[in-house]
């Protein structure tokens, strides 16, 4: 067995050795509780206070407006729970999202379909970018709540956070976005972007698991999401995971100060992939090749299918993703390179790699030798490759 | 683990990978929209199935299935082959994780379409009821329209 090569870092990311030694004094040293009175739980306060408030600042957000959660998942349920709740009261029962969010998103709008709420889904164009001026021909009187991810999680693109900030600002609409791949990796400015509400998870950015946060701007109003204790301001009960927060907090803040280097760093060997993998016959890139995170890599290769591949590299020591019906455990391919227009055949070859700081140069030669010799090999048994290759098939890309 | 150690032997080190030129009977099931499709070559001699090739685009069970299957009709007469389970393939190969059944269902089409094949070129009358037609709607595919949109 090779060398492991970690090119998942959008499923999760290592724990920085700088923020893991930040969170151990919560176990055995700092370990009070935040709401008790005495001396010992008011250092936890203050800790965790502290956390609040370099969070808030990574986002150009007041301390207040920064809630703790145990990740993007639910930052995005409540979010928006929270968006309807306010839409019921003013007779508002209109959301607009897009067809290619994170299920978080999605169950949650689903839920509320049941409840009696109608969801427009904007599409996504073949660069796997929302159209600002769709968006501006579904609003309507009863909308009340935008939600459009920052960033896309399969195949990396950046939305026009900035633009559908401002429409919907001028349109008296809450806005959303679901930042959880965008936060620590691009540049986020809550009050610039005129966001109200922002999902973010602490894994993702070389923090721990479990640990998540919601930005809700001041006057917003959150529904209680967990019942029986005033820790969040009264809204989320429950005894603080405080080491998680603050090693969120210092990861958070480290993404953000080192974020230029890494995605001038992570931008180069990312285009070294592309410019590399593009020369497979019949391949194509998901996703604007050039909006989007410093750190995703996604293709199609037609003729194959994405479990296979991943096996094949795990095999060769690359940890690595794909939108296949079979490594999601459902029988369609990824939503969102459905959604970007990819027929259902060539969306279950598809190849995400995402990188990291840690992603290093002979790490990435190796899979440009690698995966070219893997798409040979599992085409030369494919009956769809046969097919393509003696044109009983059209070739799709 | 995700498969059991025989699956990712049959992945890696598929058996009788490959095409048959002048097969006797192929037969090709699944759908590339589902995400597999397997096609089988035999060649037949005296009622035994003396070779058996298969092409598969599918993920690591999808293969592993069809290698097995492979294996376990060749040398066989084209009665004993007709008898192969797709439960007969799982057991083989130590078992499959229940969301990939459909994998063995289609390497037990796969053998009975070749075999289809064969009859209906060699004008051989058989029950038409016992043979997958190759479509989709055959397996337990199911849809969720929700994930689609």
């Amino acid at each position: 067995m090779t060398k492991m090569i970690y090119l998942d870092n959008a499923a999760t990311t290592k724990v920085d050795e700088s923020v893991k030694q930040v969170m151990l004094p919560f176990f055995d040293e700092v370990y009070g509780n935040a709401s008790s009175l005495y001396v010992f739980g008011q250092r936890a306060k203050e800790k965790l206070e502290d956390a609040r408030a370099m969070v808030a600042k990574c986002l150009n957000a007041q301390p207040r407006e920064i809630y703790f959660t145990s990740g993007g998942s639910e930052s995005d349920n409540w979010a928006i729970m929270s968006a309807a709740q306010w839409g019921t009261r003013q007779n508002k029962k209109h959301i607009i999202s897009t067809t290619f969010e994170h299920h978080a998103v999605l169950h949650t709008l689903r839920k509320l379909e049941k409840q009696g709420f109608e969801v427009t889904y904007l599409p996504v164009n073949a660069n796997g970018i929302v159209k600002v001026d769709d968006l501006k021909k579904t609003i309507r009187d009863d909308t009340c709540l935008v939600t459009v991810m920052f960033a896309n999680n399969e195949i990396g693109t950046i939305q026009p956070i900035a633009e559908i900030g401002k429409l919907c600002r001028e349109k008296k609409i809450l806005f959303h976005t679901d930042a959880v791949q965008a936060a620590g990796h691009v540049a986020i400015d809550v009050m610039a972007m005129n966001i109200d509400l922002l999902s973010m998870s602490s894994h993702k950015f070389h923090g721990p698991k479990g640990v998540g946060a919601l930005y809700v701007r001041q006057g917003v109003v959150l529904t209680n999401l967990i019942e029986g204790g005033a820790q969040e301001r009264g809204k989320r009960a429950g005894t603080e995971n405080l080491p998680g927060i603050y090693g969120m907090a210092v990861a958070l803040k480290n993404a953000v100060a080192e974020m230029k280097t890494v995605a001038a760093r992570e931008t180069k060997l990312r285009d070294k992939l592309f410019a590399a993998l593009s020369k497979i016959p019949h391949s194509a890139i998901n996703g604007d090749a050039a909006t989007r995170l410093p750190n995703n890599f996604n293709m199609c290769f037609e003729g194959i299918e994405g479990e296979s591949l991943l096996l094949l590299l795990d095999d060769a020591g690359i940890c690595a993703s794909s939108g296949s019906a079979c490594t999601s455990g459902s029988l369609d391919p990824s939503h969102v390179l459905l959604a970007i227009g990819r027929p259902h055949e060539v969306a279950h070859g598809s190849l995400r790699l995402s990188l990291s700081k840690y992603t290093t140069e002979e790490e990435i030669d190796f899979v440009i030798k690698k995966v070219p010799e893997i798409v040979d090999y599992l085409r030369k048994m494919s009956p769809v490759w046969d097919e393509l290759e003696k044109g009983v098939r059209k070739h799709a890309l | 683990m995700l498969y059991s150690e025989k699956v990712m032997d049959h992945f890696r080190n598929p058996r009788n990978v490959g095409e048959i030129k002048d097969a006797d009977g192929i037969g090709e099931v699944g759908n590339a929209k589902c995400g597999d499709i397997m096609r089988m070559y035999i060649k037949v001699k005296d009622n035994i199935i003396t070779d058996v090739k298969f092409m598969t685009f599918g993920c690591g069970s999808a293969i592993a299935t069809s290698s097995m299957a492979t294996e376990l009709i060749k040398g066989k007469s084209l009665d004993e082959a007709l008898t192969l389970t797709n439960q007969a393939v799982v057991e083989a190969l130590d078992g499959l994780p229940a969301y990939k059944l459909h994998c063995s269902v289609l390497a037990e089409e796969a053998v009975k379409a070749a075999i289809k094949d064969y009859y209906d070129k060699h004008q051989i009358a058989y029950d038409i009821e016992k043979y997958c037609m190759g479509d989709c709607a055959c397996c337990a595919h199911a849809h969720d329209e929700f994930d689609a949109r």
